[in-house]
C-alpha cells in the first residue's frame, strides 16, 4: 500500500490522504465522511473508498478531539483529575467518575458505605437511561427521522433535572468521591425519581410502537451491519455491541462491582448479530435500568454518604489497580499507577467507544453508503471517548 | 402459508406507518413543552441545587465580610486554578493588643501583621463546577450561588470579583432592609 | 408603433396568468415554509417559529431576505454557467406547471387538451437541474446526491404516470379542466372512490417526486450533508427550495383534481375548494415527513418496482375492462 518511491511521494496533504489511494484501474471514489458530517457525531472522521454507493475499504481517522486526559492525570492530584472524568464520555458522565473513583478506593483500601453505594447505582443507572435515550434519538436522527430525537431529548431532559438538584450540573457531572458520593439524596429525590419510574414506562411503549415496530426503520437495520462473535473478540468489543450479538456478557454481572450483586436484573442479549439487535438490546436495557433503580430506592438503607474518615485530598500507597465498570457503551476501565505521591503515576483509560469503533471497517465493507450511517449509529460512538 | 405469513406482513407494515402517523397526531394536539426564554423562566423549583459560580458566604453577624480566613486552601485544590487570593498585611493596631490575651491576638501579636483579604478573583471562565473548593474549605466560606442567566459579550465579563460582589450583596440587602425597620421602629 | 388593442388577447392572458402565478408561488412557498415549521414544532412539541412577528408569522419573510442578501458563493473549480443554471432550470418548469391547472371553474390559465402530459413534463425537469446542480458543484456529496436523484427518479416515473392512467381511461381526456368536469360535488362523486389504489401510488409517487422525507434521498443530511445542494447559497439554495414547495404544491394539486374532484365542493364550488384540498394534502405530506425515517435507495426501486408498477397495471387492466364493458 505505501508506496515510497521518490516520485510517488506527494506530499499534499496528510498522511490519510497521501496513503488512501483508490485502486488506479477501477472506477472508485475517496470520500471524506467528517470531520464535518451530520452522522459522525462530533469530530470523527472516516475515509470511505466507494464504488457507487458501495463501500470497498474505511478507515476511520481518530485524533481530533485528542484533549490529553490520560498525561493531565499525571501533573493533577488524585482528587483534581475528578471533574475530568465527566468530560471524557460526557453522555454517561458517572459511570467514567465511578470507574476513577472506584480504583483509587481500592487502592487505598477504602469501604464505601452501603448508602452510598445505592446511591452510585441509582445515579448511574438514571445516567445510563438518559445516555441511552439521547442515542435513541440521535440513531433516529441517523435514519432520517427527525421527531424521536425531541420526545428523547423531553424525557431526558426530566431525568437531569432529576440529576440536578443532587449532583449539581446536568452533564458533566462531577458527584462521586472517594469514599462516598458528594451529597445525599432526599425524599424529593426518591420521589420524583420512582415518578419518572412510572412515566418512563409507557413512554417507552410509545417508541417501540412509533420506532421500533415501523416497518421503513425495521428496514433500515433489520440485517444491516452483521457483526460476527469473530470480530467482536478480534477487536474487544464490549457493552450493547457485544450483547447485540448474542453474548451475554455485561460487567455487572460478570464481574459484580458495589451491590449489583444483591439487585435483581437481567442482561439482554440477542442473537441477531445485526443492527437491529443491537437496537433491541439498548431499548431493553433502559426497562432494566428502571427495574435497578425501583429495587434500589426499596432497598436503600440509611447510614453515611460517605465515608466520614475518607481523605478529602488522598494519598494512596504505592501500588497498581484496575478496576472495570459497565458504562452505556460498555466496559469501561481504569488502570492506576501509584508511586506513593498525590499525583497518579500513570493513569490509562480504557473506552469502549474505540474497540468499538475499530471493528467498524470490517464491518462495513460492501455496504451502502445509507448503512454505513446505519452500522456507524447503530455502534453508539461518543468520539470525545475514543480520543479522550 | 407463506403467502398467508406474507400478506400478514405487509399488513403489518402498513398498519405500523399509521400507528407512527397516530403517535405524531397526538402529540400535535398536545401543548408544548419549551419555555420561551426571555418572557417565561425555568421555574425556580427546577433550579434547586443549581451549582451557579462559587461565591462567599458572609459571617453570620456580619454581612460584609466573608467566613474566609483566608488558608488558600480553595486556590490550591482548584484543579483549573481558577481561585486567586489577594492579601495584604497590615499591621495590627496598638488597641487590640492591649485586650485580653485570647489565643488568637497571641498568634496576631507575634506576628504584628494581620492578613487582610482585599479580592477573592474567581475566574469563571475556567471552572468546571466540580465542586472541590466549596467541600475543601474547613470553615465553610464557599457555596455555589444561584446565578443562572450569566451572558456576555468578553471573556473579563466572567473574572469576579467575589469579595466585592458579597459587598454589593450585602449593600444592596441592607438598603432593602433599612427602611423597613425605620418603618417598623 | 403598435397600440395596445393590437397585442393578441390570449398572450395578455397568459402575461397576467403567468404574473398571478408567480405571486402564488412566492406567497404559497412563504405559507409552505411557515406551515412546515409550525407543525414539524407542534408534532415535536415545540411551538416552532415565535420570534419574528406574532407566533412567528413573519419569520418566511424574514428568512427570504436573509437568503436574498446573502452572498452568492461559486465553489473553486465548479462549473460557474452550470452550476448557476441548474437552480433556474429548476425552478422554471415550475412556473409552466402551474398554467393548465383549474383552480376553478373560470381560473384555467390555458385549456389545452394535453394539459395533463405537460404538467408532467415541465416537472420531470427538475430532475435535469438537481443532477446538473450536484454535477457541477464540484463535491463529492453533491454527486452522489445528483446519482441518487435520478435512479429515483426511474424509480418513481413509471409508476406515477400509470397511476394517472386509469383517470385518463375513466374520463376519456387529458385536459384537466375536463376531468374536474367530470367528477361531482360531493365526494363519493369523486375518483378516488373509484380509484382508491391509483390514489395511494399517485401520492407515495408524488412524496419522491418532490424528493420530500422518507423519498428525500437526493438531499439526505444524515448521509449526503445536504445532497445536491450542498454548496449552493444564498438564493441559489432558496430557488431550489422554492422550486420544492412548488412542486409539492404542484403535486397536491395534481391529486386534487385528479382524485379529489378539484374546485367541486358540496356548496359554493370555486377556487377556495381548490385550495382547500390542496393544503390538506401539504398537510398530509408534512405530518409523513415528521413521522418516518428516511428510506434506503434500493428499498424505494423495490417498492415501485416490485409493487408499485404490478399493482397499478393490474388497476389499469381491470379499469380498462371495466370501461370496455361498460
Ligand atoms: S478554603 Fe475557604 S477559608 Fe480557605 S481561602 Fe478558600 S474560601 Fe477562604
Ligand atoms: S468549582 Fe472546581 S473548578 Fe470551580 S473554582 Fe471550585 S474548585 Fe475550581
Amino acid at each position: 500500500m505505501l508506496d515510497t518511491t521518490l516520485d510517488s511521494l506527494d506530499l499534499r496533504g496528510d498522511f490519510y490522504t497521501r496513503n488512501f489511494q483508490p485502486h488506479p484501474s477501477e472506477n472508485r471514489l475517496i470520500l471524506n465522511m467528517g470531520p464535518q458530517h451530520p452522522s459522525t457525531h462530533g469530530v470523527l472522521r472516516v475515509i470511505l473508498e466507494i464504488d457507487g454507493e458501495y463501500i470497498v475499504r474505511a478507515e476511520p481517522v481518530l485524533g481530533y478531539i485528542h484533549r490529553m486526559h490520560e498525561r493531565m492525570a499525571e501533573v493533577k492530584r488524585y482528587e483534581q483529575y475528578l471533574p475530568n472524568l465527566g468530560r471524557i464520555d460526557y453522555l454517561h458522565a458517572l459511570a467514567w467518575n465511578w470507574a476513577y473513583v472506584g480504583a483509587v478506593e481500592r487502592l487505598m483500601g477504602l469501604e464505601v458505605p452501603k448508602r452510598a453505594e445505592y446511591i452510585r447505582v441509582i445515579t448511574c443507572e438514571l445516567n445510563r437511561i438518559s445516555s441511552h435515550l439521547l442515542w435513541w434519538g440521535a440513531y433516529l436522527l441517523d435514519l432520517g427521522a427527525f421527531t424521536p430525537i425531541m420526545y428523547a431529548f423531553a424525557d431526558r431532559e426530566i431525568i437531569m433535572d432529576i440529576l440536578q438538584r443532587i449532583t449539581g450540573s446536568r452533564l458533566t457531572y462531577c458527584y462521586y468521591r472517594f469514599g462516598g458520593v458528594s451529597q445525599d439524596i432526599d425524599d424529593k429525590f426518591i420521589e420524583q425519581t420512582k415518578e419518572l419510574c412510572k412515566y418512563l414506562r409507557p413512554r417507552l411503549k410509545m417508541y417501540k410502537d412509533f420506532v421500533t415496530d415501523n416497518i421503513i426503520f425495521r428496514k433500515r437495520v433489520e440485517g444491516i451491519g452483521i457483526i460476527e462473535t469473530e470480530i467482536l473478540r478480534k477487536y474487544g468489543a464490549t457493552g450493547p455491541v457485544l450483547r447485540g450479538s448474542g453474548i451475554a456478557y455485561d460487567v455487572r454481572k460478570t464481574k459484580p462491582y458495589s451491590v449489583y450483586s444483591e439487585i435483581e436484573f437481567d442482561v439482554p442479549s440477542y442473537e441477531l448479530e445485526d443492527a437491529f439487535g443491537r437496537y433491541l438490546v439498548r431499548m431493553q436495557e433502559m426497562e432494566e435500568s428502571l427495574k435497578i433503580i425501583e429495587q434500589c430506592l426499596e432497598q436503600l438503607p440509611a447510614g453515611d454518604f460517605i465515608l466520614p474518615k475518607a481523605p478529602k485530598r488522598p494519598k494512596p500507597p504505592a501500588g497498581e489497580v484496575y478496576f472495570t465498570v459497565e458504562g452505556a457503551r460498555g466496559e469501561i476501565g481504569v488502570h492506576l499507577l501509584s508511586d506513593g505521591s498525590a499525583y497518579p503515576y500513570r493513569l490509562k483509560l480504557r473506552s469502549p467507544s474505540f474497540s468499538n469503533l475499530s471493528l467498524f471497517p470490517e464491518v462495513v465493507k460492501g455496504t451502502l453508503l445509507a448503512d454505513a450511517v446505519s452500522i456507524l449509529g447503530s455502534l453508539d460512538l461518543v468520539i470525545p471517548e475514543i480520543d479522550r | 402459508m407463506s403467502n398467508y405469513s406474507k400478506s400478514q406482513s405487509i399488513r403489518e407494515g402498513i398498519w405500523s406507518l399509521i400507528v407512527g402517523l397516530k403517535i405524531t397526531a397526538k402529540n400535535f394536539l398536545k401543548p408544548t413543552i419549551t419555555v420561551h426564554y426571555p418572557r417565561e423562566t425555568v421555574p425556580t423549583d427546577k433550579l434547586e441545587g443549581y451549582r451557579g459560580h462559587i461565591e462567599l458566604v458572609p459571617k453570620p453577624k456580619d454581612p460584609f465580610t466573608p467566613k474566609c480566613i483566608m488558608c488558600n486552601l480553595c486556590a490550591t485544590v482548584c484543579p483549573s486554578g481558577c481561585i486567586k487570593l489577594v492579601t495584604v498585611k497590615e499591621p495590627i493596631e496598638e488597641k487590640s493588643k492591649s485586650g485580653t490575651n485570647t489565643q488568637e491576638d497571641k498568634k496576631t501579636a507575634k506576628k504584628k501583621f494581620k492578613k487582610k483579604l482585599v479580592a477573592f478573583e474567581l475566574n469563571y471562565n475556567y471552572c468546571s463546577l466540580c465542586g472541590l473548593c466549596v467541600q475543601n474549605c474547613s470553615v465553610k466560606s464557599l457555596r455555589f450561588s444561584k446565578d443562572i442567566y450569566l451572558a456576555g459579550y468578553s471573556k473579563e465579563e466572567f473574572e469576579y470579583d467575589l469579595l466585592a460582589r458579597l459587598r454589593a450583596k450585602a449593600k444592596v440587602k441592607s438598603a432593602k432592609e433599612l427602611p423597613q425597620k425605620n418603618s417598623e421602629g | 408603433m403598435i397600440s395596445l388593442a393590437q397585442i393578441p388577447i390570449p398572450l395578455i392572458k397568459i402575461v397576467v396568468g403567468l404574473l398571478g402565478i408567480l405571486i402564488f408561488i412566492g406567497l404559497n412557498g412563504l405559507a409552505c415554509v411557515y406551515l412546515e415549521r409550525k407543525v414539524a414544532g407542534h408534532i415535536q412539541r415545540r411551538p416552532g417559529p415565535f420570534e419574528v412577528g406574532p407566533h412567528g408569522i413573519l419569520q418566511p419573510i424574514a428568512d427570504a431576505v436573509k437568503l436574498v442578501a446573502k452572498q452568492m458563493i461559486t465553489p473553486k473549480g465548479a462549473d460557474p454557467i452550470l452550476y448557476w443554471s441548474a437552480p433556474i432550470i429548476s425552478f422554471a418548469p415550475a412556473i409552466v406547471c402551474f398554467l393548465p391547472l383549474p383552480f376553478g371553474p373560470s381560473l384555467q390559465n390555458i385549456s389545452i387538451n394535453i394539459g395533463l402530459i405537460m404538467v408532467l413534463a415541465f416537472s420531470s425537469l427538475n430532475v435535469l437541474a438537481l443532477c446538473l446542480g450536484g454535477w457541477s458543484s464540484q463535491n463529492k456529496w453533491s454527486l452522489l446526491g445528483a446519482a441518487r436523484d435520478i435512479a429515483q427518479s426511474v424509480a418513481y416515473e413509471i409508476p406515477l404516470l400509470l397511476s394517472m392512467l386509469p383517470i385518463v381511461l375513466l374520463t376519456g381526456s387529458l385536459n384537466l379542466a375536463d376531468i374536474t368536469a367530470y367528477q361531482g360535488a360531493w365526494p363519493w362523486q369523486w375518483l378516488v372512490v373509484k380509484q382508491p389504489l391509483a390514489f395511494i401510488i399517485f401520492f407515495v409517487c408524488i412524496f419522491a417526486e418532490t424528493n420530500r422525507a422518507p423519498f428525500d434521498l437526493p438531499e439526505a443530511e444524515s448521509e449526503l450533508t445536504a445532497g445536491f445542494h450542498t454548496e449552493y447559497a444564498g438564493m441559489g439554495f432558496g430557488l431550489f427550495f422554492l422550486a420544492e414547495y412548488s412542486y409539492m404544491v404542484v403535486g397536491c394539486a395534481l391529486a386534487t383534481i385528479l382524485f379529489l374532484g378539484g374546485y367541486q365542493g358540496p356548496v359554493a364550488p370555486g377556487w377556495w375548494w381548490f385550495l382547500i384540498k390542496v393544503y390538506g394534502l401539504l398537510m398530509v405530506m408534512i405530518w409523513v415527513r415528521w413521522s418516518f425515517p428516511r428510506v434506503r435507495f434500493d428499498q424505494l426501486l423495490n417498492l415501485t418496482w416490485k409493487w408499485f408498477t404490478p399493482l397499478i397495471l393490474i388497476n389499469i387492466l381491470i379499469t380498462a375492462l371495466v370501461v370496455k364493458l361498460i
